[in-house]
């Protein structure tokens, strides 16, 4: 059985009358340990799918499970317990909290884990060298460079263990050479043998997984290889043209 | 753990935004403040009262009450005997649930002189030695009258220090304390010899202030601006004014020197002002009333001239007035701390929709409702709490301007009581002013959360 698992899965808004299908009728299957990219353009609904593959979210229609746990069926309180032991979220805006230091920030998810203080403090400092921050524990998020925020979010995300980690955008905000280095960071966890999602609208960043899920107009497009990508972008470069 | 993290969370949020945290606590703080204050004014009374009580002669003293006979026995108004030595006697032998009886025979158109001075009195009074237990009165000096005084109505006297004070000078006028035993006096012109003075009486917070004035240097004692008259509502004051200003001589002097010879009317006229009595045994009060009340109904022949007065009644009346000034006060107060409480639910709104973002953000990483819940609960109760404790501090100073402005014998006393209701109720409303937005934190959906700018 896959890690995760979507049959039938539609996500329908309502707004103002109008029917919005923002995920229309997705099956997907990912394994544990896969390196995968989910790309589309905005309003695609690929944030949407994300939104229910991390649990944060549930269908309208259709079955998601997530290693074992039927997420539709969930309670808030347990998606909220889902999200905080199996899945690790990096975001786009990295989305730290201001008011905490950086160790106390990637101890926030073990506090809701019930994870003791002495205990949390030695996981936060071990996830903190993994990201080789070790040096900034004591730094308010304002006093970081993009880079070094978005790899305390990474830190935070590794802290539970989880088996999934969420990344949506997260080269985002950063320039090209910041965006490589936390790129090779997901690699890294990947190759460790954890399962990296990564959400984005940049084929280049796609480029870097064995396995892209594209999605168009709430719908699944088409699985490309990775090895067929960079011709992909060649061919494209070509038709476009002058 | 989640509990401890909230609270320091919950300071941290109220570090950064200082001078809202402390508009915002500030009406917990006026609202304990009040409550202490209210509680310890209160307090305050209760002790004066007390005091003066105890000053009256305390609450197993029952008064014999003259009252006019009942209707039914109006043909024989004429009759009515009043209080004598005749029922003093019968009570005496005959009531042993009676401790104590002490007739008393004032003289009210006296004057009290000593060479061109003359003194107010509260009471010119002939009476037995068992007063001095009766109204709770310490002899200091001299002795008290003895068989042969009572006998030979010898003009002998027992005074207190404010009858001493205005003929024989005060000791801080004079230098030095006079004891003007041995030493005579004219009570209507005719001389009596001192033979004994009682100590000075005086309520705590007086005792405290000379102990006070005493250790300040001579000179500075005076400083203070013209003297004010003090005593609240005169009733502390008041009664131990009234105790200092006592002159009792043996009762057989009062009736064969003033009584006998009638007032002014040329009848002699034996009947006595009061007959105070003392229960042996408070639990049996009322039995003891109505042995009292069968015995002098027999020497009265039935008459009921007389009724019984216990300080139960002023001590229900006391109870009374303190429940109703506690209610009253207690509610007052009570209201400043619920619009304290609105003024903490306000903050901890807009709190909550400046920080969509970061609830959103806890949300994500695994937080549940009830974790946010909880959290913003905590941060509203530890705004309240810390608010109440400033406010305990501001009572201090509240009591003590109180004091300042207005000096009274019953000086507001804080009390541990009112302290701990006042904070244990301020941080009540801070928990339920945090209700309703700690749900409404609690249900943000973390999407909506992660996307609000």
């Amino acid at each position: 059985m896959a890690l995760l698992e979507l049959r039938n899965v539609s996500k329908i808004y309502h707004l103002g009358g109008e029917e919005i299908r923002a995920l229309d009728d997705v099956s997907l299957d990912i394994d544990g340990g896969e390196f995968v990219s989910i790309i589309g353009p905005s309003g695609s609904g690929k944030s949407t799918l994300m939104h229910i593959l991390g649990c944060l979210d549930t269908p309208t229609c259709g079955t998601v499970t997530l290693d074992g746990i039927e997420v539709q069926r969930a309670t808030a309180t347990q998606l909220a317990q889902v999200r905080n032991r199996k899945i690790g979220f990096v975001f786009q805006f990295f989305n730290l909290l201001p008011k905490l230091n950086v160790v106390q920030n990637v101890e926030l998810p073990m506090i809701y884990a019930g994870v003791s203080g002495r205990q949390r403090r030695e996981q936060a400092l071990h996830a903190l060298e993994l990201v080789e921050l070790g040096n900034r524990l004591k730094n308010r998020p304002s006093q970081l460079s993009g880079g070094q925020q978005q790899r305390v979010a990474i830190a935070r995300a590794l802290v539970n263990n989880p088996r999934i980690i969420f990344a949506d955008e997260p080269t985002g905000n950063l320039d090209t050479h910041t965006g490589e280095v936390i790129l090779a960071l997901f690699r890294k966890l990947s190759q460790e043998g954890r399962t990296v999602i990564l959400v984005t609208h940049n084929p280049e960043i796609a480029a870097v997984t064995p396995r892209r899920i594209e999605i168009r107009n709430g719908k699944i497009a088409e699985k490309v290889d990775a090895r067929l990508a960079g011709l992909d972008r060649v061919s494209a470069a070509a038709t476009a043209g002058p | 753990m989640i509990i401890v993290n909230s609270i320091a969370v919950g300071l941290k949020e109220i570090w950064a935004h200082k001078v809202r945290s402390l508009l915002t606590m500030l009406g917990i703080i006026l609202g304990v403040a009040s409550l202490v204050g209210m509680a310890a004014i209160i307090k305050g009374m209760e002790n004066g009262m007390k005091e003066a009580m105890i000053a009256m002669g305390g609450v197993d003293k029952v008064l014999t009450q003259n009252q006019s006979v009942p209707a039914w026995q109006d043909h024989l108004a004429d009759q009515a005997p009043g209080k004598t030595m005749v029922d003093v006697m019968a009570l005496k032998s005959s009531a042993p649930l009676l401790r104590l009886v002490s007739p008393e025979m004032a003289l009210d158109d006296v004057t009290l002189s000593r060479g061109d001075k003359r003194a107010d009195y509260s009471e010119c009074v002939g009476v037995w030695p068992a007063v001095l237990e009766m109204n709770l009165h310490t002899l200091e000096h001299g002795r008290f009258f003895n068989d042969l005084d009572e006998e030979l109505a010898r003009p002998v006297c027992v005074i207190g220090t404010g009858i001493r004070d205005e003929l024989w000078g005060k000791p801080s006028e004079t230098g030095r304390e006079v004891i003007p035993v041995g030493d005579t006096l004219l009570i209507s012109g005719q001389p009596f010899v001192v033979v004994g003075m009682f100590q000075e009486y005086m309520g705590e917070q007086e005792s405290k202030e000379r102990a006070r004035a005493a250790a300040q240097p001579p000179g500075a004692r005076d400083a203070g601006g013209p003297k004010r008259q003090k005593g609240w509502g005169r009733r502390g004051g008041w009664a131990f004014w009234r105790k200092n200003h006592t002159i009792y001589m043996p009762l057989n002097t009062a009736w064969i020197r003033f009584r006998s010879a009638g007032r002014g009317d040329g009848i002699p006229d034996p009947r006595l002002t009061d007959i105070d009595i003392k229960v042996a045994d408070f639990n049996r009060l009322e039995d003891a009333i109505q042995q009292a009340r069968n015995v002098m109904l027999l020497t009265h022949q039935g008459i009921e001239d007389f009724t019984f007065e216990t300080q139960e009644n002023q001590i229900e009346n006391i109870n009374k007035q303190i429940k109703n000034a506690r209610l009253s006060g207690g509610f007052i107060a009570g209201i400043s701390l619920l619009v304290g409480g609105i003024g903490i639910m306000n903050i901890m709104l807009a709190s909550i929709n400046e920080r969509v973002r970061e609830i959103g953000i806890c949300k994500a990483v695994g937080a549940t409702g009830f974790n946010i819940f909880l959290q913003i609960l905590i941060e509203s109760a530890v705004l309240a709490v810390i608010g109440g404790f400033m406010g305990l501090v501001v009572s201090e100073l509240f009591v003590d301007l109180i004091g300042v402005l207005t000096p009274s014998q019953n000086t507001p006393v804080i009390t541990r009581n009112a302290e701990l209701v006042a904070v244990a109720f301020s941080a009540m409303v801070g928990v339920v002013a945090g209700i309703i937005p700690a749900i409404k934190a609690a249900r943000f959906s973390p999407i909506e959360a992660l996307r609000y700018e």
